[in-house]
């Protein structure tokens, strides 16, 4: 049987993983090769790279980082943020990295999607999309929108109809987060999660909301997620990943243990 | 030296920094001399049977990975290595593979109100199902990373070494004939049970 997976998110600006804080700007935390190194150790079953920076400034991905990580961890590594075109995945994957994550660049290019699937296949190209709540109407008929740059900018993509079309492009996963519920640790938007994942046949990774364990259990049972993605639980020592798993794994919900 | 075959199916540096890591001098090749000169070969790759084995048809690497397999040096194939070393695989109305091990590889097959996902993506506990030097690391309840839409069904169970279950499918997990060692899963991603099967394959003299 699959197990459902625990994936850890480090967002990286200036070499740090760092996170945002609302209204706040950002904290640096620490050194993305060495808490891959420790996540890895603790039993993360899969780890997101993001430069949160790269696209704004207007420069590829941060490879040098891209590459010592992927010599630290032997476990699917997904690379996004500076990505801009098939040359860009290639890059990335050619220093280590597993799967390539588009996100804004998908929304004002479906194409490149369809690009990277022929390129490198299916399973390597996974889409980011932010989505926010704006009421069921006859333009967004999910209720939901696709936003960009943080949720600052709307786009007009109804967020089902843009994950079908993507599946339809030939993602091989989804990666989903709630503009609505990220930062506020109050769990995952289940109801948003489940509408997705019911109506793809490709994995769903949960983002955005995660506060305590039980979320995690909510959206891999309730919001059907396949996946649950967390950051500030365990980069502030609050949580370990392996105690995550067991909390979740007690509940009924299948993980991968790790020996210790 | 070991080569790991470049065929240019997806992404080979993931492989190549696994079994650095593990201690392996290797060199990423597409041509077959090379092959014919390694002590031992690796064939990984992802993508589609179809393109793929058209590829390692362009660059001469089907007859290299026979010649290998027949030469009696130890060679692991990997996911659509794997799936390629069968005889025959459905993907894009149907290829001829290399007929390395008997059988065929199915699409995964559901019914939609099942709402499985395709594909076969993540960790998943791989059942032993006889011993073998490869897997000798390998404990009960032990995962490995899989990403397949396509499984093989093997034909024969002296052949099957590994079986994983999705959704009611059983399908093989790894499989293998004398100096010959496929796994659909990925070794080379599944954290530190993989590395102990990248470690053993440095290690192997090709006998099961």
């Amino acid at each position: 049987m699959l197990s459902k997976r625990l994936i850890i998110c480090l967002d990286v600006r200036d070499k740090k993983v760092t996170k945002g804080v609302k209204f706040q700007g950002n904290v640096d935390i620490g050194d993305p090769v060495e808490m891959a190194a420790q996540y890895y150790e603790d039993g993360v079953d899969e780890l997101v790279f993001y430069d949160i920076t790269a696209s704004a400034e207007g420069r590829p991905i941060d490879i040098e980082m891209v590459a010592e990580v992927a010599r630290t961890i032997f476990i699917p590594f997904s690379v996004g943020g500076g990505i801009r075109n098939v040359d860009d995945m290639r890059r990335a994957l050619l220093a280590g990295a597993e799967k390539i994550s588009v996100n804004s660049l998908a929304v004002k290019n479906p194409d490149i999607i369809r690009e990277g699937a022929r390129a490198f296949g299916n399973q390597c190209v996974v889409l980011g999309m932010d989505a926010k709540f704006v009421g069921v109407s006859e333009k967004f008929p999910s209720g939901y929108e696709i936003v960009v740059r943080g949720g600052r900018t709307p786009t007009g993509n109804d967020a089902l109809a843009w994950a079908k079309q993507a599946e339809d492009l030939g993602a091989g996963e989804i990666c989903l987060n709630s503009i609505d519920a990220d930062g506020t640790k109050e769990g995952y938007e289940l109801n948003l999660t489940r509408m997705i994942s019911e109506n793809v046949s490709i994995p769903v990774i949960a983002s955005g909301g995660a506060g305590h364990p039980d979320h995690i259990v909510d959206v891999l049972t309730q919001g059907r997620a396949d996946a649950a993605l967390i950051a500030s639980m365990v980069h502030y020592g609050d949580y370990t990943c392996r105690g995550i798993k067991d909390y979740v794994a007690a509940r009924g919900v299948r993980m991968r243990a790790v020996a210790l | 030296m070991l080569a790991i075959l470049d065929y240019e199916a997806g992404n080979l540096t993931s492989v190549e920094l696994a079994v650095q890591h593990v201690g392996g001098d290797c060199v990423v090749t597409k041509d077959p001399k090379e092959v014919a000169y390694a002590e031992r070969v690796i064939f990984p790759g992802v993508g589609a049977a179809k393109s793929a084995m058209a590829n390692l048809q362009r660059f001469g690497l089907d007859r290299a990975i026979k010649d290998a397999v027949a030469s009696g040096k130890p060679v692991l194939a990997i996911c659509i290595g794997l799936q390629l070393a069968f005889d025959f695989s459905e993907e894009d109305g149907g290829v001829d593979c290399l007929g390395l091990l008997p059988g065929k590889v199915k699409r995964f097959v559901f019914p939609p109100e099942k709402h499985v996902k395709i594909p076969h993506m993540g960790w998943n506990e791989i059942t032993v199902t006889q011993p073998h030097p490869l897997l000798k690391d390998v404990n009960p309840g032990d995962e490995c990373y899989y990403v397949h839409s396509y499984y093989a069904a093997a034909e024969d169970e002296k052949m099957l070494y590994c079986r994983t279950e999705y959704e009611g499918v059983n399908f093989t997990g790894a499989a293998g004939k004398g100096n010959f060692f496929a796994t659909q899963f990925h070794p080379e991603k599944s954290g530190e049970v993989g590395l102990s099967i990248l470690r053993n394959f440095l290690k192997w003299d090709g006998k099961a």
